[in-house]
């Protein structure tokens, strides 16, 4: 069943079009893969999604659970269940652990905070007065943050570039998240021109330039780019997707 | 109004029950009203000569050497009525290698016209440490003008910390100076965090000289302005010996028309010392307020809570 569906969206930002008539189908419960190289438009179609400030003048429309979400403020995505994880998490001098997770909380008691930092692998004692600033590692932030979207119970979660910054035991930690957020049901889209990542989704959706240039399973996606989008040979690319060509 | 009224008055308009501190005897305690000293409870190896002047009280606190207090000493300054003046004059000495805290409570719940100026000589001793918390608490009205002044001298090897809250209450009219010396391998941390609203004023004069050598000294101010509320920060750090390091952080949040000014001054006279500083003034950080956002959390909600991470939380634990 479809839970958020893209409709011929477009945007474009300082005069250049950014995104070409995406339209896009994702599943409920099922992790997709959002992936391309860099300025393919995948993190700017998650921000789109979520209603970010600068990226909601946009033609198209965007549906979630059948309902159109265009137009509506970023709060109002988020209470209806959708939710984004940052590329590169904000940081917040002085809000403690606690109280970031506690804002977002469905169940908002210490117990629920205590225990969906032990689901990313973080001991509780150690960090939930510690303050959500730079005396946190960016992996320490980016699993902080995924312990306040597992507090949210949100339906669907954009995770932008999860491997971003991070070392190998916290990625490991995020994958694990990531296992519990399918067996929850929810809806997952990476955002990563990793293949490790890549390789978590079910689904997968390849972007270049702002165009949707192919979609199918993630062996078919990963195989595709691994083969010709890492070792892109067009000078290019943009000119060839807009007159209909595949990147070859 | 008797004195035990006056105090239940105080403490009850600053949440704190009087009664659970006075169950604790190892908890040392000093309220006082306008110009009278309401009740002390002292422990072992504190001292306080208290004298009645007209406006307010002159006083000395003195911690003797190696003395340690355990749980910081509670403090209530306040006025009931909604006018008047108080001025307290204070003289704190911690002797050699004493170590005590102080949590001071600064209350005016009814405040219309209301001048507090404070006026305060500290000397931390050799080796000796103090961590000094002022809570203000003010009315709805901001009709209070606070002026607190401190010179303190931090001697070798002893620590300094003092941290400043007014975030409950409308601020008024805030005009704080305060000016540290570090000797050699002394620790300084002054901080003031501030939240004013319609037309409160701040002005906020911090200071450290760090004359010894390896003596420490940070410098932060955290302020939230909203309306037409205007602030003033003046950090200053000065180095002045081989091995000094210090640091200015002065961080202002505005909304509405408020106004805002830093101007850190950091002064290096000897080539290995080392002074940082860092001023950030404007709106509420776009990314914050997209985060908090994007869990459900609408603007007035995020700004709030960033403002509340901002503006921190306390040095000492209340009791």
């Amino acid at each position: 069943m479809t839970i958020l569906q893209l409709q011929n969206v477009s945007l474009s930002l300082g005069g250049k079009k950014i995104l070409h008539e995406l339209s896009v189908d994702f599943w409920q419960g099922h992790i997709h893969a959002l992936i391309g190289l860099n300025g393919a438009g995948k993190s700017t179609t998650a921000n789109v999604i979520m209603g970010i400030s600068g990226y909601t003048d946009f033609d198209g429309d965007i549906l979630f659970e059948g309902a159109s979400i265009k137009g509506l403020p970023v709060y109002e995505r988020a209470r209806r269940g959708i939710t984004l994880a940052w590329q590169e998490p904000a940081r917040f001098e002085g809000l403690s652990v606690r109280r970031f997770i506690q804002s977002g909380a469905k169940d908002k008691s210490e117990e629920r905070v205590r225990a969906v930092l032990e689901d990313v692998g973080l001991e509780p004692d150690e960090y939930i007065h510690r303050a959500v600033d730079k005396t946190l590692s960016g992996g320490e932030r980016k699993r902080i943050e995924l312990a306040g979207i597992l507090a949210m119970e949100p339906k669907l979660v954009l995770m932008d570039e999860p491997d971003s910054g991070i070392d190998i035991e916290a990625l490991e930690r995020i994958f694990q998240a990531l296992q519990k957020l399918r067996e929850n049901r929810v809806t997952v889209i990476l955002i990563t021109h990793s293949l490790t990542v890549l390789r978590q989704a079910e689904h997968a959706f390849l972007l270049c330039c702002g165009h949707l240039v192919d979609k199918g399973s993630t062996d078919k996606i990963a195989r595709y780019f691994e083969n010709k989008c890492i070792p892109c040979l067009h000078p290019n690319p943009e000119k060839l997707v807009a007159e209909g060509s595949r990147v070859q | 109004m008797s004195n035990s009224s006056l105090i239940e008055t105080l403490y009850e308009s600053i949440g704190v029950n009087p009664h659970s501190l006075r169950q604790d005897p190892n908890i040392a305690h000093i309220e006082i009203h306008h110009n009278k000293v309401l009740g002390v409870h002292l422990v072992p190896g504190l001292e306080v000569n208290a004298r009645e002047t007209k406006n307010g009280i002159d006083a000395k606190l003195l911690v003797k050497k190696d003395t340690v207090i355990e749980k910081p000493v509670q403090m209530c300054f306040g006025m009931i009525p909604e006018t008047g003046l108080q001025e307290i004059i204070l003289d704190i000495e911690l002797e050699e290698n004493a170590r005590a805290g102080i949590f001071a409570h600064c209350t005016f719940p009814f405040a219309r016209q209301i001048r507090h100026e404070m006026d305060a000589v500290i000397k931390v001793g050799p080796g000796a440490q103090y961590a000094y918390f002022e809570r203000h608490i003010h009315g709805g009205e901001g009709g209070v003008v606070v002026v607190p002044k401190s010179r303190v001298e931090v001697c070798e090897g002893a620590r300094y910390q003092t941290d400043f809250e007014l975030i409950r209450g409308r601020v008024g009219e805030i005009q704080m100076d305060v000016e540290v010396t570090g000797m050699t391998k002394s620790v300084t941390e002054v901080t003031a965090r501030v939240s004013a609203i319609k037309d409160d004023r701040i002005s906020i004069r911090e200071t450290a000289h760090l004359v010894g050598e390896y003596a420490r000294g940070v410098l932060t101010t955290n302020i939230a302005l909203q309306d037409t509320a205007r602030a003033e920060i003046y950090n200053t750090l000065t180095a002045h010996a081989a091995y000094a390091r210090g640091h200015v952080d002065c961080k202002e949040i505005v909304k509405g028309n408020a106004v805002a000014k830093a101007v850190p001054i950091v002064e290096v006279y000897h080539p290995k010392a080392h002074v940082t500083h860092e001023a950030a003034i404007g709106s509420v950080d776009s990314k914050q307020l997209d985060t908090l956002m994007s869990r459900g959390l609408n603007e007035e909600d995020a700004t709030n809570l960033i403002i509340e991470g901002l503006l921190g939380v306390p040095l000492l634990s209340n009791g």
